[in-house]
């Protein structure tokens, strides 16, 4: 396997021309841009034989990508913020179809006031829809996932959209070393094209045309039935993945640390290295990381069992549901029963806001002193900022 | 495989020619199809899920996405090679000349291979009447339930002609034979392609349902509604309305609009207002062709 210095999106755009991605449909937004103008490059260039259409709107970005997933093609586009939120309806639609596509979402905070930073409230804001939802920490991840994400949305026991987030700037545009698996065997890992149904003139279908409640009712409750059994299918191909191209296996969540430690923090993305850190630079043995690589399905057997016998659990949200708890903290919440009281949010990285190292650290050992000396708890705690 | 159109047992309203003239654009292609339908009346008539009225391909999209559903068809196929497909969509002029502008606009500049029809009925029907742009002068819709529409419609198919689309027409549900040849030739072209189908509704316009042929040939005897194509650079007037251009040839605009309750409130200053706004567009049609 080579090596080569990829920023997140050009890492994301190596991954769709390796996946033998044949449509593109795209409207640029700031930080996602990079990701189209490489893959319209590839086009161009003659590297990647494939149809790459600008589009007047991230609305229509969607649809188009759709349309052509529909036409039986394998089909990918890719946004931000303001762009996720403009097609959000379509976010739907597409999952609610049981169509296979991939979208990749650069986060980015929403406005206003504007700003580019990156938080999760963009990425954040589609979690019900329907989607898988996997999310990157690094250009390898982003890479890996994406090639991944094909596999996981064209198998028959899911058929559904993917959705592969990774932050704007800190993932997406900073250059790493990224491991590169030859395109042929990715082609080849990938396969065909599979679907549920296709509109090419060949078969009399008609899709959603109006439905009674019930069923309705009938064909969400499969794609909740379906999206819940997709871990394994996430899992499995994530593993085959592995094997195929010598890669770590790392599941929806990886452990850093002691598995059998007392205290557990949760997170997801990029600022899971610097909270990886912050725990080292702690001093004490018994914290270990539970970072979030797939968040839809949620990982609730795997974060129970990660989590067993735990005596607190600190989880950092970078967005907010406002006027409740981070999304994250309420999924987590969720899936623990009920003897575990002692779980704390704590709110940070909106807007981009980057915290140091040594603000994790105190964070932390406010949140584990309480914990040691079994005082009584926030719930929610705020990172704090200066202006 | 062949499609037989709508089938018998369409929930369309009574004396709506929807199902007619959608069964004349399945049929008169000559090729197979794909259709792609915006929240529209035609959302409704095909009838309920795990049935369908529509004998032929159909995706049902959100709002404003028809074109670009399309075109993402259409692309695919071409990629995979299939070349015996016409994809079309099939829009309201709420979904059309409204919500759906900008993604018809972005279609039309990329000249992207669709057939787009935009059933014309001239205000929001399916949710029960309200004001469309493509709405006419002074008409009553259940919001402009007063005064009537304050603005002229908004002409779209002039609109397609200043994107430069490869062809452009406008046709009526009265005259079926202009309508298919229209239907005809937008199939043998690629690229692309924009008709505007006037098709009035007996509910929103409040005229008895058996009349609807009647309103629709008056619309176009009268001149109010043009029938034109539009090729490389030229317009052409077809149909009835080729004999037309002088004004004194034109059955007396009363005829039509007399038939209609949402103009029954009209003053004679808004008729005389509805006259001028005809005229003007005949001055523009002298100067196309």
């Amino acid at each position: 396997m080579r090596r080569e210095a990829l920023t997140g999106n050009q890492a994301v755009a190596m991954a769709v021309m390796y996946s033998d991605v044949k449509f593109v449909a795209a409207y640029p937004i700031t930080p996602q841009t990079s990701i189209v103008e490489k893959i319209s490059y590839f086009v161009e260039k003659g590297l990647m034989k494939a149809k790459f259409v600008n589009v007047e709107s991230e609305h229509s970005a969607l649809a188009m990508t759709y349309g052509a997933a529909l036409g039986g093609v394998r089909s990918f586009t890719a946004t931000s913020s303001h762009g996720l939120l403009y097609m959000h309806e379509w976010v739907h639609w597409a999952s609610r179809s049981r169509v296979p596509l991939v979208m990749a979402v650069v986060t980015r905070t929403i406005g206003p006031p504007w700003n580019i930073w990156p938080d999760h409230s963009d990425y954040m804001d589609q979690r019900d829809a329907g989607w898988i939802m996997l999310f990157a920490m690094d250009a390898q991840e982003a890479f890996d996932m994406t090639v991944q994400a094909f596999r996981i949305s064209e198998d028959e026991r899911v058929f559904l959209p993917v959705m592969v987030g990774l932050e704007g700037f800190i993932v997406g545009g900073t250059t790493m070393s990224v491991a590169l698996p030859d395109e042929e065997s990715v082609k080849e890992w990938v396969g065909e094209r599979r679907q549920p149904f296709v509109f090419d003139g060949s078969a009399n279908i008609t899709l959603g045309n109006l439905a009674s409640p019930e069923n309705t009712y009938i064909l969400h409750r499969n794609i909740h039935e379906d999206l819940l059994r997709s871990i394994e299918v996430v899992k499995e191909i994530e593993k085959d993945y592995s094997e195929t191209f010598g890669l770590p296996y790392i599941g929806p969540v990886e452990t850093v640390g002691e598995k059998e430690s007392s205290y557990a923090v949760i997170s997801m993305g990029a600022w899971s290295g610097d909270l990886a850190e912050a725990i080292k630079q702690l001093g004490r043995n018994d914290v270990s990381l539970y970072r979030i690589r797939v968040y839809r399905p949620f990982p609730c057997k795997e974060l129970r069992q990660a989590l067993s016998r735990k005596n607190g659990i600190v989880v950092f949200d970078r967005s907010i549901s406002f006027g409740s708890f981070g999304p994250l903290y309420m999924d987590v919440k969720a899936c623990l029963d009920s003897e575990y009281t002692n779980v704390v949010n704590v709110i940070g990285g909106l807007g981009g806001v980057d915290h140091s190292l040594g603000e994790y650290v105190s964070v932390l050992r406010k949140i584990f002193g309480e914990m040691d000396r079994e005082e009584k708890l926030e719930k929610q705690i705020w990172m704090e900022v200066s202006r | 495989m062949s499609f037989k159109g709508v089938l018998p047992g369409d929930s369309s309203c009574p004396g709506c020619l929807l199902p007619v003239a959608l069964n004349l654009v399945v049929s008169s292609i000559g090729k197979k199809v794909v259709s792609v339908v915006p929240a529209s009346c035609t959302s409704v008539i095909q009838g309920y899920y795990p049935k369908t009225a529509f004998d032929f391909p159909t995706i049902n999209v959100p709002f404003a996405s028809a074109a670009p559903v399309a075109a993402g068809v259409s692309y695919a196929l071409e990629i995979r090679g299939i070349k015996d497909v016409v994809v079309f969509a099939w829009a309201g002029d709420g979904g059309t000349a409204d919500i759906g502008m900008a993604a018809l606009s972005g279609a039309a500049e990329r000249n992207d291979n669709i057939l787009y029809i935009m059933y014309d009925n001239e205000a929001y029907m399916n949710t029960g009447i309200q004001r469309s742009g493509a709405t006419p002068y002074k008409a009553w819709t259940t919001t402009t339930p007063i005064i009537g529409k304050r603005e002229a419609k908004k002409d779209v198919a002039k609109i397609m002609i200043a994107h430069g689309a490869k062809y452009v027409a406008t046709a009526s549900v009265g005259f079926h034979q202009d309508f298919i040849a229209k239907i005809m030739k937008a199939s043998s072209i690629s690229g692309f392609r924009f008709i505007q189908l006037h098709l009035p509704c007996p509910v929103g316009w409040r005229f008895d349902s058996e009349k609807t042929v009647e309103v629709a040939k008056l619309a176009v005897e009268t001149g109010a509604w043009i029938l034109y194509e539009y090729q490389d650079g030229k317009l052409r007037l077809t149909g009835p309305s080729a004999q037309l251009i002088e004004e004194s040839r034109r059955k007396p605009l009363e005829e039509y609009l007399s038939l209609q309750g949402r103009f029954s409130h009209l003053t004679k200053e808004d008729i005389e207002q509805i006259k001028q706004l005809i005229r003007e567009q005949w001055e523009w049609i002298k100067k196309m062709i």
